[in-house]
């Protein structure tokens, strides 16, 4: 049976030279932290990476915190600016209604634990937040708010938000970005945004798993979440993880994401579609988005019955959001950008990276017609 | 055939899965969540859906080695089974829900689901039998009769069955988790489901006490003399004689049982044991397992509790009702249960009891 991949949203292949490199890593011996030889070339090992990354991402070497995820820097970035805002007594958040759940829930939690009062920006239909609903708060309210967090592309939609913006409305409010989805697929440099902090994760990009980094403005102190060793500014205690943060910098040094390429095949699905399923539409299809990412709604069908006969068919794409329980639920971005529950439940994402083929393309449109025609029988309720 | 499996992440459902494959199916495995708000774990020995239940199914799919996913059926399982359980409940009947469930979402929305995306059927892990005659395929008990479930089953019809697999019925249930331990399936031990899956604690009173209130009434005696006083008439069941806290005791001293539930007049009527005594029973809304049941008295037994005993009666169908006519007495049987009609151990049908005398 065929195998095409398009979820690279949710984890891309890791690139060889990443492997490579980690697993020569993995062989040496040294506490990064230690005094002596052993440590100093482990030290020095990591410390090339740290600079690599910071090159790739427009910022200070000084200014990259490895973490064992973006799901990690999200909850530093927004909870330890929260309580630094706090102390000045900023007890406002704002995100987006469209942010990831590694957003959304630490904010809920500074909300229903830490005394946050956590304000939502709308998004268009487009998916594209309101930027005159930001002014407004940060005019009417802007003394009062600790922190602003807004994505830099959305996941499920690919819609990219006009962070640059945001940062000139936020004046002297620090602005967070959760930037896993654009790293490497569109032009980001942390310096020129001007933002506090940033959000990255390497599997994203054909880097290992369980690694990410925080980038954080060198002069910004902010409480820790893991006391311990001291290591990382003392805001990320524990000892560093060498073989995956040098195959996080080898990822981020790669070109292998060919922007051009990625977006030819995305527009090619998208045209096979239109003249398949005439109905399919587009999801954020008037915003500016990154090349790869595509959500469609397919009227009429439930995104997990499309799901599981797509893979039936051997293509793994994605439903969006499911509950810890495992149940599909209406996606929270399809919701905020004017969809009802029953059309965000009849949507998928298809998600290209840099591995994709035209065949892919051609395949997944070959498979769509009887999978849509199934999902709309099943749709009994 | 391309079968969907409906684990609920117990042993019984994870063995007939496997032994699917085994037989040549092309198997993919699908937990139903029935719950809106499952738990996290399971308290006891209650039902399923909980999302342990879930991490187990999926685990034990993945070491059968087919693809898993997990289906939203709570709307439909809230709508069709713990709603009809309320409604039920509140006419002063005694449903099963787990009959109900069969009926109207694991053969009925689940194998619909299925057929129309293309599988031929639905396995599941009940203990029951099928077997292939002249007339078609028709249901039977489980090799095990002390874990057959076909009662809870006779509310399928000819088309139903045709898309049912069974694979346990001919096994023992001890011999069922030897098999799923051979197989490395870590629910080998995990304890029986009993009790109605969407009461979490248990207790049923209570549960229905929460949803339908507790509105005081009268017990009253066979005369209609009151006697006492009770917390919401649906807490009581037909034969009950315990709880009842009655003070004015008969006069030969003999126990009082409960015989009626009125619920419009939320009236809860009590006599003596004999007074409980059924020969005859008709349901309403049958249902064939196989030919159809005419007017034409036939013998066989019927049975009307998901474990009871079968009890040797003469039934026949009088156009609405099917009707049967008991050999010996039983007493205590309230409307609302089902009646299942047996040839030996051929399920013939069932129906919603709806008048005893």
């Amino acid at each position: 049976m065929s195998s095409i991949y398009v979820d690279h949203a949710a984890t891309t292949p890791m690139l060889d030279s990443a492997r490579t490199a980690m697993t020569l890593q993995l062989a040496q011996l040294g506490n990064p932290s230690s005094l002596h030889t052993h440590g100093r070339a482990t030290r020095k090992t990591i410390e090339d990476a740290r600079e690599s990354i910071a090159k790739q991402v427009g910022c200070l070497a000084s200014e990259v915190i490895f973490t064992a995820s973006g799901t990690e820097a999200n909850n530093i970035a927004l909870k330890g600016l929260y309580w630094q805002g706090r102390d000045k007594g900023k007890q406002v958040v704002v995100i987006s209604a469209i942010e990831h759940h590694a957003i959304l829930d630490p904010a809920q939690w500074l909300a229903d634990h830490e005394g946050a009062e956590v304000l939502l920006v709308p998004v268009s239909n487009s998916g594209v937040i309101d930027l005159d609903f930001l002014k407004d708060v940060v005019s009417k309210r802007g003394q009062e708010i600790a922190v602003i967090s807004i994505m830099h592309s959305n996941n499920e939609t690919g819609v990219l938000q006009p962070i640059s913006e945001v940062v000139a409305i936020a004046g002297e409010i620090p602005v967070h970005c959760d930037a896993v989805q654009s790293f490497k697929k569109v032009p980001l440099s942390f310096s020129e945004l001007g933002l506090y902090a940033l959000t990255l994760s390497a599997h994203k990009i054909g880097g290992p798993l369980g690694i990410g980094a925080l980038i954080l403005r060198r002069t910004v102190e902010i409480p820790a979440l893991l006391h311990g060793g001291g290591q990382e500014r003392e805001i990320r205690s524990g000892t560093l993880n060498a073989p995956s943060i040098v195959g996080f910098a080898t990822a981020a040094e790669s070109e292998h994401f060919n922007a051009k390429n990625v977006q030819n095949l995305r527009d090619a699905f998208i045209e096979g579609l239109n003249k398949i399923i005439p109905d399919a539409t587009i999801n954020g299809s008037k915003a500016n988005r990154l090349p790869g990412i595509i959500n469609v709604t397919f009227p009429g069908t439930q995104s997990d019955t499309l799901l599981l006969l797509m893979d039936s068919q051997g293509v793994s794409c994605s439903t969006g959001s499911a509950c810890s329980a495992g149940v599909h639920e209406a996606s929270h971005v399809l919701l905020a950008m004017g969809h009802s529950v029953e059309s965000a439940q009849s949507s998928l994402r298809f998600s290209f990276g840099a591995s994709s083929t035209q065949a892919d393309v051609d395949y997944i449109l070959s498979v769509v017609p009887d999978v849509i025609t199934r999902g709309r029988a099943a749709n009994l309720s | 055939m391309k079968l969907i499996a409906a684990m609920s992440g117990g042993v019984d459902s994870a063995v007939a899965a496997a032994r699917a494959v085994e037989a040549g199916h092309e198997v993919i495995g699908v937990h139903l969540a029935l719950a809106s708000n499952p738990q996290k774990y399971r308290s006891g020995a209650r039902g399923c859906c909980t999302i342990e239940d879930s991490h187990d199914a999926r685990r034990a799919a993945d070491v059968i080695g087919i693809p898993f996913y997990i289906w939203d059926m709570a709307e439909e399982f809230h709508d069709g089974v713990v709603e009809d359980f309320l409604a039920e409940y509140a006419a002063g009947r005694t449903p099963n829900p787990c009959l109900r469930c069969n009926e109207k979402i694991k053969f009925a929305a689940v194998l619909d689901r299925a057929r129309a995306m293309g599988f031929d059927g639905v396995v599941t892990g009940h203990y029951a039998r099928t077997q292939i005659s002249e007339t078609g395929k028709t249901l039977h008990r489980a090799v095990d009769h002390s874990k057959d479930q076909s009662y809870v089953l006779s509310v399928l019809t000819i088309e139903q069955i045709a898309g049912a697999i069974f694979p346990l019925g001919d096994t023992t249930k001890v011999d069922i988790r030897k098999e799923a331990e051979a197989r490395g399936l870590a629910v080998a031990q995990k304890p029986d489901s009993h009790d109605i899956c969407f009461v979490p604690s248990g207790d049923n009173a209570g549960w229905l006490r929460d949803r339908l209130g507790s509105e005081v009434g009268p017990i009253v005696d066979q005369e209609g003399v009151k006697i006492g006083e009770h917390k919401g008439a649906y807490t009581y069941t037909i034969g009950q004689r315990k709880g009842l806290g009655l003070t004015v005791p008969t006069v030969d001293g003999s126990p009082r049982f409960v015989l009626k539930i009125e619920p419009v007049t939320n009236t809860v009527v009590v006599g003596a044991r004999e007074d409980l005594a059924v020969s005859t029973m008709k349901g309403e809304r049958p249902v064939w397992c196989g030919p159809g049941v005419t007017d034409q008295v036939l013998r066989g037994f019927v049975q009307v509790r998901a474990h009871g005993a079968a009890l040797p009666c003469s039934y026949f169908f009088d156009g609405t009702l099917l009707v049967a006519q008991l050999d010996e007495p039983l007493l205590g049987l309230a409307t609302g249960q089902a009646m299942v009609i047996y040839d030996g151990d051929r399920v013939v049908g069932s129906a919603t009891i709806c008048e005893t005398a």
